[in-house]
Formats: structure tokens, sequence, C-alpha cells
């Protein structure tokens, strides 16, 4: 067996009195894959910062082929060999996606005036590797998510780097760019690179890794082969939960005889390209209604539609009346209540504030109340109520946007992808919660979803949208038979 | 090699303008050779403030700082030591490098705004300096410098016109190169850049010096067109918002729009000029109107353009 790459140990960082990582240790050898799993918060992207050097450790040990580097710069730990992807995409927006590979090749010198020759090429290479070759001149803020990812690990791999980082690569992704995405990093596992994979997509992680660590509260849990791991009694308790059922209500059984929420013939143009077609869809008071669809299909561009932020043909009608022409405030303010992919949290300010804004309008027992039975759903929140809000981690802030959303007291709750980023078990909180709210208030919900396991068993009733168009509309049960594939 | 930094039609159409600008004496007035002078100078200052602002994303609210340490420098050495010109200028750009350095310290500490307010204390303080040791600046009167440039309005103008073209051509190029690529990333993300393996401290100390050699060797040139140093002309708050606005209006992260807003403001102003007080308030109002319709500025939008296609 070869030395391993790379070798951590005893490695630990504090924010204030948080300890998020505690004496973690961890070794990967060349052409070797080490998955680390573990619930939202429990230190895993502030292990890659501190091996990345990002983040300072206050003690521990980081070994890059025997070297140790902990509390080195970050630049000078990306040229001993380590490279990184982010858990967020971080492109150069004024860049194109060519130059922001380029700028990945260039020297780190004061000097040279004229790149070499080859970085073009190089840039060009690496772009059709990852699956860039056709977007090569479009700027960062045109392309799908999923190019932004490829365009980060383009990123990582165009230094060349003995050992990659790779923080929620599946994340955001469909079934089909994630076995893309897989592919990737195997071939990483083919050029004797060492990789640390981080992701909560478990069955994905299980198929790609040669050995997984799990960690939980910053500390460590198990490690073994992926099957022993997810064996262990702890790892079952505390990330995968179990597993989520419930029941969907026959649409006959929703009194109203005229729908809350009524979009018909709802068209949206983005410049020449069609992002909605002749879109018609209904909502119940009470019901909830998954819209699934694949990146890119137009789910954000629809509810960005019902909820006043784009312009559109057809009508959109709301407990009998036409919502064209009011302002998004207005329609927020009548109870359509729109939780969005990007989260849209105030960085700088605590959880708690975020919180508190969302419950504005409410009376102060009346916010009080909600915010304890919020805190009830989402335990870490109340946990993290002084912590700035981008300094939390993923999965933390996209519980924190939910809970803020909810805060509003919404009539119908449009939730976009809300399953971005959660490790299992909060999944099966979030669905518990769900549920709850369905049996215990007359809340409506809209869900966009492209992760079936979750959108099916939250529907009633189910959409699937394909570019632009709505082509199917029927109960979950009948979804896998008819328009399962490519979804599933 | 050179074709790579510049593309071709830009050149041409550079090389013409200057030109056309060359051959000015021909045709126009002393006063307004005069006038277009200074705004080749002011064009440079504006020229190196988007070096740091619109590339390395450093929030300067005061290059008079290192415009007014180059110019007094200059002045202060040559009309109480009697240096010859050259040195003096070469050490007014000295001094200035060695403020760029001082300033870069807190701005690789601070983010945006609190660096912003550094710059502005800065220029404060040097201002206050100017006052209190007014027995070898001048003080609040000015300074007279003994020597001066040319005498002729020509060769003066020349000469401006002949620095500026350099110094653009300079910057230009600079912020077209890679290096130039790795400031903008150091400017958006430092994080991400530094995890790409660039040292990004080292890039923006490098981009602040070549921006404060510009600024002070700029300031120096000027007072010795002048022949006199003057809080009001090199110094005051007031001038360097001139300086960031006919950046922006010239077009951030292009270089050479700063020169073009540069010599448009100055122009703009002298013709103005009939207004009396209202010209300031027309001129700013025209800036304030580019900004907000055409963030992009007069050569932005140009040059975006080519950009997309
Ligand atoms: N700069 C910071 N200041 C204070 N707390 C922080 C900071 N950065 C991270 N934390 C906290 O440290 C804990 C670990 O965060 P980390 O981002 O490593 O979690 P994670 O395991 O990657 O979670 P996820 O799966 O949700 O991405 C979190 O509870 C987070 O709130
Ligand atoms: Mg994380």
């Amino acid at each position: 067996m070869s030395a391993p790459l790379l070798e951590v140990s005893g490695l630990t960082k504090r924010f204030g009195g948080l300890v998020a990582v505690k004496g973690i240790g961890l070794e990967i050898r060349p052409g070797e894959i080490l998955g680390l799993i573990g619930p939202n918060g429990s230190g895993k992207s502030t292990v890659m910062k501190l091996i990345m050097g990002i983040e300072r450790p206050n003690a521990g040990m980081v070994k890059v082929e025997g070297v140790d580097v902990a509390g080195w710069p970050s630049h000078r730990i990306a040229r001993q060999g380590v490279g990184i992807v982010f858990q967020h995409s971080r492109p150069l927006h004024r860049q194109t996606v060519l130059e922001n590979i380029k700028l990945a090749l260039l020297p780190d010198s004061l000097i040279r005036l004229f790149a070499d020759p080859e970085v073009e090429s190089k840039a060009i290479a690496i772009a059709e590797r990852v699956g860039l070759g056709a977007v090569l001149h479009r700027r960062p803020a045109t392309l799908p998510f999923a190019d932004l990812r490829r365009m980060e690990l383009a990123k990582a791999v165009a230094r060349d780097p003995k050992i990659v980082l790779v923080d929620e690569p599946f994340a955001g992704l469909t079934s089909g760019e994630v076995h893309d995405f897989s592919n990737l990093i195997r071939s990483f596992r083919e050029e004797g690179r060492a990789v640390l994979l981080v992701d909560h997509n478990v069955k994905s992680v299980s198929a790609l890794v040669d050995r997984v660590k799990a960690m939980y509260l910053g500390e460590h849990i198990a490690e073994g082969t992926a099957e022993e791991v997810m064996r262990d009694e702890t790892v079952r308790r505390v990330y995968l939960g179990g597993a989520i059922t419930t029941a969907a209500r026959p649409e006959a059984s929703f009194k109203d005889a005229e729908p809350l929420l009524k979009v018909e013939d709802v068209g949206v143009l983005y410049g020449k390209a069609q992002a909605l077609e002749k879109v018609s869809i209904h909502v119940h008071e009470g019901e909830f209604v998954s819209v699934v669809g694949l990146n890119g299909a137009g789910k954000t561009t629809l509810f960005n539609a019902i909820s006043g932020l784009v312009p559109y043909s057809g009508t959109i009608g709301w407990g009998g009346t036409a919502l064209a022409g009011r302002t998004p405030a207005a329609i927020a303010r009548d109870g359509i209540v729109q939780c969005p992919e990007t989260r849209e949290l105030f960085g700088d300010m605590s959880v708690r504030e975020n919180l508190d804004l969302g419950g504005q309008h409410l009376s102060k027992a009346e916010r009080l109340e909600r915010t304890e039975w919020l805190f009830e759903l989402f335990p870490i929140i109340k946990a993290r109520q002084p912590q700035a809000a981008k300094t939390l981690s993923g999965g933390e802030q996209q519980m924190l946007a939910i809970a803020r959303a909810l805060m509003m007291k919404p009539r119908l709750l449009i939730l976009d992808e809300p399953t971005l980023g959660l490790a299992p078990v909060i999944l099966e909180q979030l669905s518990k919660a769900l549920e709850k709210l369905r049996q215990t208030t007359s809340i409506t919900v809209l869900l966009g979803e492209q992760n079936v396991t979750f959108a099916l068993p939250h529907a009633d009733r189910v959409y699937v949208l394909e570019h632009a168009r709505i082509i199917w509309e029927g109960d979950p049960g009948r979804f896998a038979k008819e328009a399962g594939a490519g979804l599933l | 090699m050179i074709g790579r930094l510049f593309s071709a039609r830009l050149t041409w159409v550079a090389l013409a303008i200057l030109v056309i600008g060359a051959t000015l004496p021909l045709y126009v007035t002393g006063y307004i050779l005069g006038i277009l002078t200074l705004a080749y100078y002011f064009g440079v200052f504006a020229m190196a403030w988007d070096l740091l602002f619109g590339f390395a994303g450093e929030v300067n609210f005061g290059p008079t700082f290192l415009v007014g340490l180059g110019a007094y420098t200059a002045g202060i050495i040559n009309a109480n030591w009697g240096w010859p010109m050259a040195a003096c200028v070469l050490a007014g750009a000295l001094m200035a490098v060695g403020g760029g350095v001082l300033l870069a310290l807190p701005a690789l500490k601070l983010k945006g705004p609190y660096f912003g307010l550094v710059t502005l204390v800065a220029v404060l303080l040097l201002q206050n300096f100017i006052v209190i040791f007014a027995g070898i600046t001048g003080g609040e009167i000015g300074l007279t410098v003994p020597d001066v440039l040319f005498i002729d309005d020509a060769a003066n103008y020349e000469f401006a016109l002949g620095f500026m073209a350099l110094s653009g051509a300079i910057l230009f190029g600079l912020s077209r190169s890679p290096i130039g690529l790795i400031l903008q990333a150091s400017g958006q993300d430092a994080v991400e850049t530094a995890a790409l393996g660039f040292n990004v401290a080292k890039h923006k100390l490098a981009a602040f010096c070549v921006s404060a050699f510009f600024s002070g060797t700029a300031g120096a040139l000027m007072i010795f067109y002048l022949g006199t140093a003057s809080v009001g002309t090199v110094v005051d708050i007031a001038v360097g918002v001139q300086v960031i606005i006919a950046a922006v209006l010239g077009g951030r992260r292009t270089i050479l729009g700063a020169a073009v807003g540069a010599i448009f403001l100055i122009l703009a102003g002298e013709a103005l000029r009939p207004l009396g007080e209202l010209s300031t308030f027309v001129v700013s109002a025209v800036a304030l109107a580019v900004i907000l319709f055409f963030p992009n500025g007069f050569i932005g939008s140009l040059l975006r353009v080519g950009e997309r296609s």
C-alpha cells in the first residue's frame, strides 16, 4: 500500500463557543475516494476549509505528502497540491466561462504579462472534459445550475491538484447529471488523485467511494466501507433517519368549487427563450401540489410569475381575482409566500433577526408562539440564534429560509427545491413538519422539486413540467407508472 | 505579442485619436491647450484609480492622497532644496508608492466601506499636515515651485498628451494581461482566488504600488506644469470626487474610459464656465444621469457590446 497523500489528525476548530470540528483525523491514499457524511452543521465543510487553509485550525495537523501545512495561507496550500470545489458555486461573474477556467491555469506571478499560448487550448480541453464545451463564451449568470457546478469542477482540476476536496457536488442535480459528475469524480481516482467527497446523496456517495467517514456535532462517529457505516446504529439515528411515508388525498375531497390558485395559459419569455408555454395548473385550498421537473424545466419561472416577479401572458387567479398588475409586495401580503431556491437570507443579520423579519406583521405574542413552534421544528436553528446567517452551514441556511417563510403565516407556501443540501434525517424532519402542517392547518403548499422521492409522498397531486410545458398531471400513485421515466 | 493585449481595431482607433490630438496645437488657442493639458494629467489620475477600484476592487475614496503625496513631495524638494526636476518627480512617485503601500495594509484587512473610510481619513490627514507645516509646504496659500516643465504651451501640451498615452498603454495592457485577470478575481472573491493558488495580498499590493506610482508621477508633473502646488488643486476631497466621477463616467474597468471621462469632465466644466456657479451643478447633474442610466459609462457600453457578441 502506498503512503497517504493526505493525513489529518487531531483537527479542531472553534467558532466562539461552538466547537465545529473536534479532533478529526483522516487519511487518503492516491487513487482513493473518501466519503465524509454527517447531518447539516456537523462540520464537514469546515473540515474542508481547514485543510484548504481558508479557516485556521485551533489545533491539529494537516499533512500533504508528509509536509504539515496546518495554518499555512490557502494559496500556499493550493500550490502544495490541494484543490477545492466549494459547496456554493463561486464564479467570477464578470468573466466568461473560458476566462474563469483560464484564471485557474495562470501562474501566481507578477511579471508574466503574457499567458503561455497553451493556456487557451488547455482551458478548452478542460471545459470539454467537464461538458462545458458549448458554453465557453457565456457569462456565469446565464448558465443553468449544473453548468455552474461543472465550472467549479473545471477550475479545481485545472490546477491539477493531487488532493481534491469536493463539497456537495450532487446537490440540486438531476439523476442524469449526478451520473456524469460521478464519472468525473471516478476519473480523478484513475488519475491517482486523493479525493475527499461530501454529499447528502447517500446512494451516489456509497456507489462512488472506497471508504466512508461519518461525523456528528464535529466529532467522528464511524468509519469503514459504505455498507458498514450505513448500517451503524448511530449513523442511522443521527443521519439517515427513517423512510418518508404519507398518503395522498383525492382531489374530490377539496370542497372549494373554484380553486384557490388558478394559473391559466401562462407564458413567459426571457428575450427569445420561451421559459414557460401555455402552462395551466390549479391548487385547491389546503391541497399539497408538487411540480416536478428537471433543472431548467421552468419551475422557478412559474413560481416567480405567481409571485409577480416576472411579466407573463395569460392569467393567474388568486381566490377568484386576477393577480396581474399587482406588485410582489402586495401579492406577498395577500398570503402567497415564496421560499426561493436561492434562499435570499440577510447574511449579515443574525438568525433570530432573519426570523423576526419574517414575523414583522404578527403581534408580539403570536410571533413568539410561532417562533417557539419553528424552533421545535428545526432545533438547530434555535441553537444558532445569535449567529450571522451567512456563517451557517449550507443545510442550516436552507432550514432558516423555510422557517422564515413559515413565519410569515402564508396561505399559499411556495417551496422551490427545499431539499437542496439537506441531510436525509432533516428531510425526514421537514417531511414530518409538512405532514403536521397538512393535518393541523389549512395551509396550501406548492412544492417545486426534482427530488421525486421527496416530492411524491407529500403531494396530493403532481404536475410534471418539461421544457416549459406541463406534460402530465395526476396523483402520485400513478406517477411511477406513467411519468417516472427520466425523473426517478 | 502586443496584438494579444490590444485588439487590433482598438489600437488603430486609439492611435488615430492620438495623432489627431497631437496636431491640435496647429489650430486651437493656447488657452484651450492649457485646459487640455490639465485634463490629460487628470486622465492619468482617473486611470490609476480605475486600476485599483475597477480591477482590484478596492474602494478608494481618496485618490488625491496618492496624487497629493507625489505632487507635494516633488514640490517641497524642488522649492526647498532645489533638486533637478526629474529627481523631484521620481522622489514624488516613490513617496506616492510608499503611501500606496501604507494604504494597502488596512485594505488587506478591512472590507469595502471601512477601507473607503480609511482612504478619506488619509486625505484629511495629508491636508492637515500641509496646513500645519506651512513653513515648508506653503500651507493654505500654496507652494510656488521654481522650476517649470516648459514655457511653451504647445510643448507642455504634447508632453502631457504623451505622458497620458504612455500611462494609458501601460495600465491598459496590465489590465488585459493575466495579472489583470488575477486582480479582478482577487477583487471579486479573494477566498476563491487564494484557493486557486494565488497570493491575493501580493497582487493587491502590486496594484496599489502601480496605481500610486502613476498617480504620484502625474501629480508631480502637474505641479511643474502649473508652477504651484495647492491643496485646492491636488489634495482636496472635491478633487478626488471629480477623479472618481470621471472614471465612472467613462466606464469602470475599462482604464481608457477613465481618461475619456476626465477629458469630458474638464472640458464640460470649462465650456459651461459662463454659467458661473451653475456650471458645476450642470456638469454634476449630467454625470449623475450618465451613472444612473448608463452604469457602464461611455466606453464601457461600447466595449461590453463587443465582449458579448
Ligand atoms: N464563521 C463561522 N462562525 C460561526 N459558526 C460557524 C462559522 N462557520 C461555520 N459555523 C458553524 O459550524 C458548524 C459546522 O458548519 P459546516 O459548514 O462545516 O457544516 P456542514 O457539515 O458542512 O453542514 P451542511 O451539510 O449543512 O453543509 C455549523 O453549525 C455552522 O453554523
Ligand atoms: Mg457544508
